[in-house]
């Protein structure tokens, strides 16, 4: 017996601002590298997706139609937020969950320096795409010289709800890169954990919480891709998908699927997640915002 | 105004109107009756005046790949006949492109793809310089082909499609040697750039250069034959990859003629190749293994299914489909401006055009007007000959399109929508009942031959009936009424498409806050169906992805990440 029982917990969802259970009554245990119990989480069902979209639909005109600056300064706030969180990320990092139907997890070393590394360059890139709120629409936007009397110009708007599909490695970082780009421009976010390493995601979902996000912006679910991937895939209420090392098969049921309703979808399959200035430009904005053109005749 | 149609429009409370026991109901009106105090009688009949240049045709047109005009062969292949809408004579025979002629001409775009990337790229640019003088010089033979092949009128052609053609030319050959302005930071990470000598290495951002993505395989509608495969050639090319352009097949003729510009200029043999056929080449296209881009233009139902059918290939997309866009009235705007806007909008090319202003909605208090004076001017417009350059609204494309509208005609007076076909014979305001009594009305004082529709407006629309939630692709507008600027903005976006839209409003900051509400990708304040070369295009929602033209419209032909 140890002289102290550690408090173990389950990590929720985050859905709408608040942590629910799995309306499936559903969870999973996650195990350290040595076999014993680290935490429980919740696993996400169909139901829970529909519902994280629910509050991603609902969030969508208060978050877009903020200031740019504001949005710049809540990912910052994401940032400052996560900063007292490191070591307690870069040890979930370390832990695996367990297969979704009881099977054998994978087993994740702790390497202190490398999830250490993952955890600095997450916070560096969401200070990245901080900055890059108030600025992608002066980069990606223009002021086109049509051959006539009018003014015209093209302005980035955020195209929706996206759902995005974390990678299983780097599972923090890969998330954090795939959806910060999403929120600075106005998008609300519905993402899937790393299915082999979900607990970042879960302690990021309580970060957020407490960095002025607005309920529904960011919602963050832990499951499977197996039973959630086609769900995305062919949810009419989802407007683009930015997902990142979901294989062949997965990829392929995510643009069909998104045909349905012509989803935006942007599948990064082998980036380079620790290069923060490849993973930091404004064509990672890009695949997640519509050009609007506007014109008006000039003329007394 | 009739009493009805003002009660319709100030009911608002969702029920159908049904008159006559449920008959359709249509008004046929002219500027006699119903409008205020113009009757211009036989003024209007102003003489003929063809355009009377000639243009040759020959009988029988070949595929055009790897640099030449070959016939069509293989499983599948053969011609077909290509009509003028207008007469319903036939101009030529098209080659039908089986899949054996599409691998052809996918084999040549790749075999010409190393030489044509990899040539130095104001070179290139040079290339489309040359192109575009060419269509301005061979302007008037192209309009009038344009006019013959797709029945528009040959004032549009000659104005409007034939010029923007040459200007997306010139615009892209400019962009050619430009194209790192175009993508700052662009580059990202992990690729091969192509040093045109069949390799490359992994060059990041330092002397990083947009890579084009190869092959391009480019299928293209019917309503603006010639200017499609100007939006579609010229960026790609500019971007330095080859491309397969499959034409639609009611329209192929200038899009053969501007392979024989191609060849004038002497573009590399297989950097462009001109497959004509029927949706079954276009399948072959799009399932072609060699094809690494695919940019379709067309109807949503069609996109949904490339789109379908590419999902589990590495080919990238972009998709330009259906709109039903909404033109938006305030009281505040200038109404005569308004109203001319309105015909633009809508009777622009006969309704056969994607951004179309076809759901219109008019501030409560103003609709009397804004209806009036619009039948007044409809009553106006000139419907007949295509080649006459008096002619306002020509014919419809094709005999299915016709049908098609006609269908929609029928519906909308059968879901209880009242139907103006304000016509240039005046005097009567009769109402007929009966689907034929709607075509013929349809069709009043037009040839027997060929394939017309008036242009025409239906009131007492209600947001859950069909023409007001489908595109009809035809002279046919719906017309609405709301009281708020909220409920417009709310009514405007209520539709799964997301292409253009309309603002009429003289107060500055209203319509710049309609503007950034309306979920569309283009949005025309004041004015309606712009184009410009250096103006992207493409829409939101089920409206499709990725832009044509201006600086966006790049992003399509390049690999950044």
């Amino acid at each position: 017996m140890p002289d102290r029982l550690e408090v173990t917990k389950t990590y929720k969802l985050f859905i709408d601002g608040k942590f629910p259970r799995s309306e499936s009554g559903r969870s999973l245990a996650v195990k350290r590298g040595g076999g014993a119990v680290f935490a429980h989480l919740c696993h996400a069902s169909r139901k829970d997706l529909r519902d994280a979209v629910v509050a991603a639909r609902k969030a969508l005109p208060g978050w877009s139609g903020a200031t740019a600056y504001l949005r710049g300064q809540i990912l910052y706030r994401i940032a400052e937020m996560m900063e007292g969180k490191r070591a307690e990320l870069a040890e979930a990092i370390g832990v695996a969950a367990i297969g979704a139907k009881g099977g054998r997890g994978t087993k994740v070393e702790s390497k202190g320096a490398q999830t250490e590394a993952e955890v600095a360059a997450a916070i560096d890139r969401l200070v990245a795409f901080a900055g890059w709120a108030d600025k992608y629409a002066q980069v990606l936007g223009c002021n086109n010289a049509v051959a006539g009397p009018y003014y015209n110009f093209t302005v980035p708007e955020p195209t929706g709800v996206v759902a995005v599909v974390a990678p299983d490695s780097p599972a923090l970082l890969g998330l954090i890169s795939l959806i910060a780009p999403a929120i600075c421009a106005g998008n609300t976010v519905v993402a899937l954990a790393s299915e082999a390493n979900p607990i970042p995601a879960a302690i990021l979902g309580e970060v957020i919480a407490t960095s002025d996000v607005p309920a529904g912006v960011v919602n963050i679910l832990t499951g499977t891709r197996a039973e959630l991937v086609s769900v995305i895939a062919s949810h009419r209420d989802i407007d683009a998908v930015h997902a990142a090392s979901v294989g062949e098969a997965h990829a392929r049921t995510l643009r069909e699927g998104a045909a349905e309703n012509v989803k935006r979808v942007c599948i990064r399959e082998d980036a380079d997640w620790f290069d923060a200035a490849a993973c930091s430009t404004p064509w990672w904005i890009e695949p997640m915002v519509e050009m609007k053109t506007m014109w008006h005749p000039s003329a007394v | 105004m009739s009493p009805e149609l003002r009660t319709q429009d100030k009911s608002g409370n969702g029920a159908l109107a049904v008159r006559d026991g449920g008959q359709a109901a249509v008004r046929r009106s002219g500027p006699g009756t119903n409008a205020p105090g113009l009757d211009f009688g036989l003024a209007w009949n102003y003489a003929p005046a063809p355009e009377t240049a000639k243009v040759s045709i020959v009988d029988r047109y070949g595929l055009f790949i790897n640099g030449k005009f070959v016939k069509p062969s293989g499983a599948g292949s053969g011609h077909f006949a290509t009509i003028n809408p207008a007469n319903e004579k036939q101009l030529s025979e098209i080659a039908q492109g089986s899949p054996k002629d599409v691998d052809s001409a996918v084999k040549a775009a790749r075999a010409a793809l190393p030489k044509w990337a990899g040539l130095k790229a104001s070179e290139r640019g040079k290339f489309l310089f040359r192109i575009a003088r060419r269509i301005q010089e061979r302007a008037r033979e192209l309009a009038i082909l344009e006019t013959m092949d797709g029945g528009k009128p040959i004032r549009e052609s000659r104005d409007v499609d034939v010029p923007l053609a040459a200007q997306h030319f010139f615009y892209h050959a400019g962009w050619a040697d430009k194209l790192e302005y175009a993508f700052p930071g662009g580059g990202g990470i992990g690729f091969q750039p192509m040093d045109g000598r069949g390799g490359g290495g992994k060059q990041r951002r330092t002397g990083w250069k947009p890579v084009p993505l190869g092959v391009c395989g480019q299928i293209i509608p019917w309503n603006f034959p010639l200017l499609m495969a100007a939006w579609k050639l010229a960026p790609a090319l500019a971007c330095g990859n080859t491309c397969v352009l499959k034409p639609a097949e009611t329209t192929s003729l200038t899009a053969l003629r501007l392979a024989e510009i191609l060849d004038e200029v002497g573009l590399p043999p297989g950097v462009v190749n001109i497959v004509t056929g029927d949706g079954s080449t276009g399948a072959a296209l799009v399932n072609h293994a060699g094809v690494d881009k695919i940019a379709f233009t067309g109807s949503t139902d069609v996109g949904k299914r490339i789109a379908k059918a590419v999902a589990g290939t590495e080919k990238k997309l972009t998709l330009e489909l259906g709109g039903k866009s909404a033109n938006i009235i305030f009281d505040d705007a200038s109404i005569d401006q308004a109203v001319e806007g309105i015909i633009q909008g809508i009777y622009f090319n006969q309704g056969h055009v994607c951004c179309a202003g076809s759901r219109l909605f008019v501030q409560e208090s103003i609709v009397d007007e804004v209806v009036a004076k619009l039948t007044v001017r409809l009553a106006s417009l000139r419907v007949g000959d295509p080649l006459d350059k008096n002619t306002d609204l020509g014919a419809i494309n094709s005999r299915p399109q016709l049908e098609k509208i006609q269908q929609y005609l029928e519906l909308g007076a059968g879901e209880g929508a009242e139907l103006h076909i304000p016509g240039p014979q005046g005097g009567k305001a009769g109402r007929q009942q009966g689907t034929k009594e709607i075509v013929k009305c349809s069709q009043a004082g037009l040839p027997d031959k060929g394939f017309w529709c008036r242009p025409c407006f239906f009131s007492g629309v209600q947001p859950s009936h069909m023409i007001a939630r489908e595109e009809i692709f035809g002279p046919v507008l719906a017309v609405m009424t709301f009281r708020t600027p909220e409920e417009a903005i709310t009514r405007a976006n209520n539709t799964p498409y997301g292409l253009a839209a309309g603002v009429w409003t003289d107060k500055g900051s209203k319509i710049f806050e309609v503007a950034k509400k309306l979920e569309a990708g283009v949005v025309w304040l004041n004015t309606y169906n712009r184009f410009d070369a250096a103006s992207p295009f493409g829409g939101f929602k089920e409206s499709g992805f990725g832009r044509e033209g201006g600086k966006q419209g790049l992003r399509a032909y390049v690999h950044l990440d």
